[in-house]
């Protein structure tokens, strides 16, 4: 029996086939699905902002929150568990949940392009996104066959 | 001591600031009455810290869909507002307001959006309202921007502005009684720390 593995908000896991791991409701935050195509161990990471180095450091900084440390955690811990470098990504999310101006950045488009930056220096290739556009995501990645199922609250859910 | 994040708020803060939402949920009933044109009962709202997590699965979860208001404040108090409610607020309220049988929120035409936007316009005002009353500190509102999806990714926009104070929300919890019928709606206030301790220091709360 495939067991579902929740990933919350700022929040990373791996896991193994037949395992599915899940994000709910990723509004202007990016899910990252990763997967090792040799030893089959996959990872999703649910961030929230794009860089690190934004942050106010009057708090302490949690490294799933961000594109940069998110990533790179989540990286390192498949390669703990044993996988190898023949990682593939599949991305969404980064909605504009508000049509509004007002709150002075695209945090979501932000968020996208933080990912696809980290990836890229990290060699990662993208194979598969969904993200931008205004609505709210729930994924759940299969890991057995790399699916990454996106589902909405109005629309038909898509497989990538 | 300056503020450094929501966590920090002392018992009698917090007890400022629950009295400042029976204020103002006072004055959201008192406005609510006069757009439904009939009377409206206020039970003593609640108001709860609470990290994003523990508000999304207090909206019913993070995939059950909500409408929410967004509304930036700005002046002496800045912040955002994120207003939200379900399907029984936005059936009751436009459908009274209106006259007519509302259906889920998913399906609800540009006339019902744009009157729960002018409801959401008119509650954050009440609220505001009172603060602004209360303090002689000035606060401007943005016209309400709408949102209606999932919990969870609708909150995850002022969690984000959020991210930067810390993990907590402020949420004024609110049930009006109109007609026999119990409705909720959720003020979820999201100011600026240094806002935060304008409002304290006028109130000589420290």
């Amino acid at each position: 029996m495939a067991e579902i593995i929740t990933v919350g908000i700022s929040d990373l896991n791996i896991a193994r086939s037949p395992d599915i791991l899940a994000t709910y409701a990723l509004g202007s935050c990016v899910g990252i699905a990763l997967k090792d195509v040799k030893t089959g161990i996959g990872g999703l990471a649910h961030i929230m902002l794009p860089w690190s180095k934004e942050a106010n450091t009057a708090t302490a900084i949690n490294p799933k929150r961000y594109a940069d440390t998110g990533i790179r955690s989540l990286l390192a811990l498949m390669k703990q568990n044993g996988a190898s470098t023949a990682i593939t990504a599949k991305i969404a999310g980064g909605a504009q949940m508000f049509q509004t101006t007002f709150h002075s950045f695209n945090i979501g488009q932000r968020n996208v392009d933080a990912v696809k930056t980290v990836l890229g220096e990290l060699r990662i290739p993208i194979q598969a996104e969904d993200t931008g556009a205004n609505y709210g995501r729930t994924v759940f990645f299969h890991v057995d066959t790399g699916v990454l199922e996106v589902k909405t609250a109005s629309k038909t859910a898509k497989v990538l | 001591m300056a503020l450094k994040k929501i966590d920090d708020l002392s018992d009698f803060q917090v007890d400022t600031l629950r009295e400042l939402g029976n204020i103002g949920s006072g004055n959201a009933a008192t406005s609510l009455s006069g757009l439904v044109g009939s009377e409206v009962m206020i039970n003593i709202p609640k108001v709860r810290i609470l990290d994003f997590e523990e508000a999304v699965n207090f909206l019913g979860g993070p995939e059950r869909v909500i409408a929410g208001l967004l509304i930036r404040m700005d002046g002496d108090i800045k912040g955002m507002i994120l207003y939200a409610f379900g399907e029984d607020f936005s059936q009751e309220i436009v459908g009274q307001f209106f006259g007519k049988e509302i259906g889920s929120l998913l399906e609800l035409d540009e006339m019902d959006q744009s009157a729960l936007s002018e409801i959401g316009n008119i509650m954050a005002g009440s609220y505001v309202g009172a603060l602004s009353a209360m303090t002689g500190l000035t606060i401007h509102i943005t016209p309400p921007c709408l949102c209606i999806d999932m919990a969870g990714a609708v909150l995850s926009v002022p969690a984000i502005e959020f991210a930067k104070a810390g993990d907590k929300v402020l949420m004024i919890d609110d049930s009006f009684g109109l007609g026999g019928v119990t409705v909720k709606s959720n003020m979820i206030l999201i100011p600026e720390l240094e806002s935060l301790e304008i409002l304290f220091n006028r109130l000589g709360v420290v």
